[in-house]
């Protein structure tokens, strides 16, 4: 089945594209779809580690279930607001 | 509740004069804005991008939630997106309220959580090169990190 994966911030540098259609096994989840992604970029990166997942843009654990034609967007922790992290 | 995300730039002293009212004894604003370096390195400008959608319900359901958490009587959640100059807002965050206590904490409570849980993202610009921002971790029950996910339930 495939799925519309999109891609923020850093990740969208990373695999040089703000989004792709992805054909993964029927009953993926998550964290299958984090697997195959995570295999396929050379770079060691942080962002791997701290990541959120949308689908169909609601956040989503690792065990939830996609379904063909689900919107799985990949979220680098956010820094809207003023500042950083390091900022007041 | 006034919630909106957009380019546009943000009327901050409109916004907070059209969210007073008679009955309020205290208006708290939190205006962020874009300062001009990070950690002494020089600050050209700042881009702004979202996951819109998401972002926009997401602060939606921040505003209705401050309304139902504290004894607030309204709120306004605005943030830009795009590129932002120096000294430009980037968010605004107004509550009005009988009494000041609930004002503050409230205005508090959106600004830290919308740092951590709106996936609004920021590249800075510097003279010699651009970075995305590190974002704040995400709270334990949104994180798909592994480490989050060998956690024991």
């Amino acid at each position: 089945m495939r799925v519309n994966v999109l891609y923020f911030g850093t990740l969208k540098d990373l695999f040089a594209l703000p989004h792709e259609l992805l054909d993964v096994p029927d009953g993926a989840t998550v964290e299958t779809l984090l697997s195959l992604l995570h295999a396929r970029t050379s770079k060691q990166s942080e962002v791997w580690r701290a990541l959120a997942v949308a689908v169909n843009r609601e956040y989503a654990g690792p065990a939830t279930v996609l379904c063909e034609g689900d919107e799985v967007a990949l979220l680098p922790p956010v820094s809207g607001g003023a500042r950083g992290r390091c900022g007041a | 509740m006034r919630v909106e995300l957009g380019t546009a730039i943000i009327p901050s002293a409109q916004v907070l004069d059209e969210m007073k009212n008679a009955s309020d004894g205290a208006v708290c604003v939190f205006d962020g804005i874009v300062r001009d370096n990070t950690r002494g390195r020089l600050t050209l400008f700042l881009d702004y991008e979202a996951y819109e959608e998401m972002a926009l319900s997401q602060m939606r359901g921040l505003a209705a939630e401050a309304l139902t958490k504290f004894p607030i009587r309204d709120v306004a959640l605005l943030h830009r997106l795009g590129r932002l100059e120096v000294g430009e807002t980037s968010v605004l965050i107004v509550v009005a309220s009988a009494h000041r206590g609930a004002a503050f904490d409230a205005c508090r409570w959106l600004i830290d959580t919308l740092k951590k849980t709106v996936p609004i993202w920021k590249k800075e610009h510097f003279a010699d090169g651009a970075v995305w921002a590190a974002g704040e971790p995400f709270p334990n029950e949104i994180a798909a990190a592994r480490e989050a996910r060998e956690t024991p339930k």
